[in-house]
């Protein structure tokens, strides 16, 4: 087990969308968009893959252990920095 | 390299700034609105928004800020706020609060607004009603009330200059208190109004570098108390010494539409007057945004000079603000005069050199367009 210390720096137990956020799909562009106060990104297959687990309810095992079941080579240190960096858009937070 | 220069790879926009109308019951002297300010028998009307609206959903828009003037003062607000909703675009309302009250706050946020960001000018009544010249801050703190208790998050706006800039702290400590989930504190930028009373708006070097370190103590404050809020500072681009990413560059990602219909691309650009302006009663948005003079003008790097035109910066930061560039050289496609490398950063300098010279009393409040005013008084 890592959880301890890596945790304890690392992104939120349980994530969910951060305050005025908002997944969503956009039809012309072919693309999942996440929707904040004063930007938009645009999401690549993993990060809307991560985002739509990220609800409040689940905590990092269970997100990752949910893309095991439907994707190959999920790492979880990968997961951890995705969601670091999700959160530092403010695109995330704390569960 | 050469790829970047293609002025024809232009993308789908991501956003629209509406500015519903310039009525507003303020009077900021730094408000970056034009002096030129349309008068409300101008505005287009609610169908006329409605098709703008439709128009910018159908050539990519999913973000759209409702603003203005006071958003507020159009009474169809929230019916456009639902119809830009219905295309599935993010609402947000940038308002100053003034007339948001809980009845108000609640109706906006069912019709589906997703975001409010409210302005403050002070941390105190008297200040703050000073430069708004306006009994507005007490109302102000009602409506944050009122949009937090709707469900809305909330992002504090506020504009520092010479006035406030010593208060910092105690203004992140109000905009915390009132439950923001944001705070921006936007150092004035100048233009329009702003540019008008550059010279009392100015903060000193030593004012800016002790804000610099308040918003650093404020960050750990309040990250120390538990969930802070995100706190956003953006110094003024005239002590940066670099220029901003204007827009994220010239017609790149966002549009406006002032209250009349005219399309811009960006807020400030109709002070540019060597460019057509184009309007949405009379030319389709699709055609405007990809094939109009105006928005092509300053696309990808081939309309650059030096020392733009070879810096290794010029995809970050597109050569700076186009409306700056030209507000002080009278040449739009000069490099911005911030830029510690452009020709022309003497004009800052000296405007640099004088801040602090000048007593806050000197300042001009905005003022409404004379056809506003004189309509109002004869009203009576
Ligand atoms: C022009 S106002 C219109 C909306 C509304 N009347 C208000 O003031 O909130 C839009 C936003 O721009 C900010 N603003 C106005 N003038 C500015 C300037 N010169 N520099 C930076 N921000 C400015 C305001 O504080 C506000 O958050
Ligand atoms: S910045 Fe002030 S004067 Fe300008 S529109 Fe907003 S409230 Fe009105
Ligand atoms: S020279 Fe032009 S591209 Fe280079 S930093 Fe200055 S404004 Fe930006």
């Amino acid at each position: 087990m890592t959880t301890g210390p890596t945790a304890a720096v690392g992104p939120a137990p349980a994530p969910r969308l951060g305050p005025g956020v908002r997944f969503t799909h956009d039809a012309a562009r072919a693309a999942d968009l996440l929707l904040l106060p004063e930007k938009v990104l645009v999401l690549n297959t993993t990060a809307a893959a991560v985002l739509a687990l990220c609800d409040g309810s689940r905590g990092l095992d269970e997100i990752t252990a949910a893309l095991k079941d439907r994707y190959e080579h999920v790492n979880r240190q990968d997961v951890i920095d995705l969601l670091a960096r999700l959160e530092q858009h403010r695109a995330v937070a704390h569960g | 390299m050469a790829e970047a220069d293609r002025p024809w790879e232009v993308a789908a926009p991501f956003g629209l700034l509406a500015e519903l109308t310039h009525r507003c019951p303020l009077h900021c002297p730094y408000c970056a609105n034009p002096i030129q300010l349309t008068p409300r028998a101008d505005e287009l009307t609610t169908a006329q928004w409605k098709d703008v609206i439709s128009q910018a959903h159908a050539i990519g828009v999913v973000q759209l800020h409702l603003s203005g003037g006071e958003p507020l003062a159009r009474a169809d607000l929230p019916e456009l706020a639902f119809h830009a909703r219905s295309s599935g675009a993010y609402v947000n309302l940038v308002t100053s609060g003034v007339g948001l009250t809980r009845e108000r706050a609640l109706l906006l946020a069912d019709r589906g607004v997703d975001h409010v960001q409210l302005s403050l000018q002070d941390a105190d009544a008297g200040p703050a009603d000073y430069v708004a010249g306006a009994r507005a801050h007490q109302c102000k703190l009602a409506a944050a009330k009122a949009i937090t208790g709707a469900g809305l998050p909330l992002t504090v706006n506020i504009v520092l200059h010479r006035g406030n800039i010593g208060r910092t702290a105690r203004i992140i400590d109000l905009a915390v208190a009132l439950g923001a989930d944001r705070v921006e504190l936007a150092n004035a930028q100048f233009y329009g109004w702003g540019l008008l009373n550059r010279s009392t708006l100015l903060p000193t070097r030593d004012q800016l570098d002790a804000s610099l370190v308040a918003v650093e103590q404020a960050r750990t404050r309040h990250a120390a108390a538990g969930r802070g809020p995100h706190i956003v500072h953006v110094v003024s681009d005239y002590y940066a010494g670099r220029p901003k990413p204007c827009m994220d560059g010239w017609a790149r990602r966002q549009l406006t539409v002032t209250p009349s219909g005219d399309v811009l691309p960006c807020p400030g650009a109709s002070v540019i007057r060597s460019l057509p302006v184009e309007n949405a009663l009379r030319r389709p948005l699709a055609e405007i945004w990809y094939d109009s003079e105006a928005f092509n003008a300053f696309r990808g790097t081939g309309w650059m000079s030096d020392p733009c035109r070879s810096c290794p910066s010029r995809h970050e930061d597109f050569g700076g603000c186009r409306c700056q560039a030209f507000h002080l050289t009278g040449d739009a496609a000069r490099t911005d005069p911030v830029c510690r490398l452009s020709p022309d950063r003497a004009l800052i300098d000296s405007a640099l050199a004088q801040a602090g010279g000048l007593p806050q009393a000197d300042h001009v409040m905005r003022t409404p367009p004379v056809a506003d005013a004189r309509t109002a008084s004869e009203g009576r």
